[in-house]
């Protein structure tokens, strides 16, 4: 279910992207396409402005300069409807960011229906079909606080797949999670890839992002180092600097880097 | 070998360091401190000379001459406490707005306003309104209330603008990144996830605001009352200057405070555990 072959316009397209906290240049010109039904997943020291990148996309952060499409949509217009581009763009964070004060069914339809218009029983609907895909169908009526880490993460992706987006963010959605409820979260997010969503990850999961990966990006000093496909990118790097990250991150403990 | 007490056998502490438990520190500590309690009620206690604070504390005759003034003076406290507190939520939901304005001049207006009110007594504010206003705008106000409820209301918005403030502050900014994310906009972000979180975290500190406008409500006999509008702290001085009995109004004065006060607190607590429990991350 992988597009090997994009074809059409891509779903996001960035082009010469920089991004600047006050005198500290974080993105120093990123290119990067995203076709439709592509899984991208980012990989990359920490700080390197893996964050950044993914915000600057449906603009939590504003970037200051370079060009930002998604979806046919230039962002980086001042006069943008950013609001109506996010209702089809869904975003994943690694600390979950459920809304504390509302049931987890809640959670899911506060959007639907505010943003949508859609009817209370179509939001109740299609929340509970989401919740019931990420395996959560139980816990509608729970709280997030009373939920582990790996269940909110899911209630989260429900959350997003409620307002039916045509692309998903995640920002390394299991880096706050115990190790064994990584895999749920995994698993609900390899679902999701194969039923042809177009997905932006950032990942430390190098497992993951070569199985479910069409292809991964490797950025360093807020640059994009490398890009290829997944395989090819973690199994047989060509540039040094990824070499480099990849052996400090698939054996942490091997300290002889010469 | 040998083995003095300062090498201890391996795998064991050096006998100095077996001291009393930390268990058992802990209630020799409070023992002492119930001891300290007993020995100062005990003396306080004999030296109160307890006929003399009988006549003049609390004296049957002086408190059932007060009593009969009581219930309607209750009621004008109450009603210069809500409306004082109507109008300083009000006002001191637009100045915390204004403060969290992204026009720096509405930031610096706010910050003016917050920090001269909050600066001067509030005893000032309601002589203002009693001599300095009708004479500066050359209207006057009709309506004790109202005059009341402004004078308390505008040192009162002061204090709450900057607990609302904190209080939106204090919502962490992944909730309203998430909100956003949805597709919400600033405002619906704003009502259907910052607010309701904010409200449990200033309803401690705004039950404290209420409470504090209710003891400040004992200024308004300044702005010059009408019998029928004499406040709680008001038919206590009167009495008090009338009276026999000594200082029993201010006694019987006390626990009507406490009347209004102590359950506002038990209110405050019950709504924050059940809003709390079940949303603390
Ligand atoms: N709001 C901000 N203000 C100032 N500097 C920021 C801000 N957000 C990020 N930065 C800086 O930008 C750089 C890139 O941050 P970013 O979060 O994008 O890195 P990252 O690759 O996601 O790292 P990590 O793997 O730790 O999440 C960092 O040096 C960070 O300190
Ligand atoms: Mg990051």
């Amino acid at each position: 279910m992988t597009a090997t072959s994009p074809t059409g316009t891509p779903v996001v397209r960035i082009a010469g992207l920089r991004k600047a906290f006050g005198e500290r240049e974080v993105l120093t010109g990123i290119d990067l396409d995203v076709h439709a039904g592509e899984v991208v997943c980012v990989i990359g020291p920490s700080g390197s402005g893996k964050s950044t990148l993914l915000r600057c996309v449906n603009l939590l952060e504003e970037p200051t300069g370079g060009a930002v499409e998604v979806l046919g949509v230039d962002v980086t217009d001042p006069d943008v409807d950013i609001d109506q581009v996010r209702t089809h763009v869904g975003m994943v964070f690694q600390q979950f960011n459920l809304f504390a004060h509302k049931t987890v069914l809640e959670n899911c339809t506060m959007a639907q229906r505010g943003v949508l218009k859609r009817s209370a029983a179509e939001a109740d609907r299609i929340a509970r079909a989401n919740l019931e895909r990420v395996g959560l169908a139980d816990r509608a009526d729970a709280h997030p606080a009373q939920l582990s880490g790996g269940q909110q993460q899911r209630v989260a992706i429900a959350r997003a797949l409620s307002m039916d987006p045509q692309l998903m963010l995640f920002d390394e959605p299991t880096s706050a999670l115990d190790p064994e409820l990584v895999g749920d979260v995994l698993g609900v997010m390899r679902d999701l890839a194969d039923g042809g969503m177009t997905m932006i990850v950032v990942t430390h999961e190098m497992a993951f992002a070569r199985d479910v990966g069409d292809r991964v990006v490797f950025m360093d000093g807020g640059v994009i180092v490398e890009d290829g496909p997944a395989d090819q990118v973690i199994g047989a790097p060509r540039e040094a600097r990824t070499r480099t990250f990849l052996q400090r991150v698939l054996d942490p403990t091997h300290t002889d880097v010469a | 070998m040998t083995t003095t007490s300062s090498t201890p056998a391996p795998g064991t502490l050096p006998a100095s360091r077996r001291r009393w438990s930390p268990r058992r520190r802990q209630r020799a500590f409070r023992l002492a401190q119930y001891a300290l309690l007993v020995i100062v009620l005990v003396a306080v206690a004999l030296a109160i000379d307890w006929e003399n604070v009988g006549t003049n504390f609390f004296n049957a005759q002086a408190a059932s001459d007060i009593a009969a003034l009581i219930p309607a003076a209750f009621l004008k406290t109450l009603e210069y406490t809500f409306a004082g507190f109507a109008v300083g939520l009000s006002l001191g939901t637009v100045l915390a707005l204004m403060r969290l304005s992204s026009v720096g001049l509405y930031r610096w207006l706010a910050i003016v306003y917050i920090e001269f009110f909050r600066g001067i007594p509030a005893l000032l504010v309601v002589i203002s309104f009693g001599y300095a206003v009708p004479i500066a705008f050359g209207v006057n106000i009709p309506s004790v209330t109202v005059k009341a409820a402004l004078a308390l209301g505008l040192v009162s918005a002061a204090y709450i603008a900057e607990t609302l403030r904190a209080g939106l502050q204090a919502v962490p900014k992944g909730q309203v990144e998430a909100a956003r994310s949805l597709g919400m906009s600033h405002g619906r972000t704003l009502r259907q996830v910052v607010v309701p979180q904010a409200f449990r975290i200033v309803l401690p500190p705004m039950t404290n605001e209420f409470i504090l406008l209710t003891k400040d409500t004992s200024l308004v006999f300044l702005l010059g009352l009408a019998t029928s509008q004499y406040d709680l702290t008001k038919i206590g001085r009167d009495a008090l200057n009338s009276a026999q009995g000594g200082l029993t109004p201010l006694f019987v004065i006390g626990a009507c405070y406490l009347l209004i006060t102590l359950p506002l607190g038990q209110l405050a607590r019950y709504l924050e555990k059940r809003t709390g429990a079940r949303s603390r991350t």
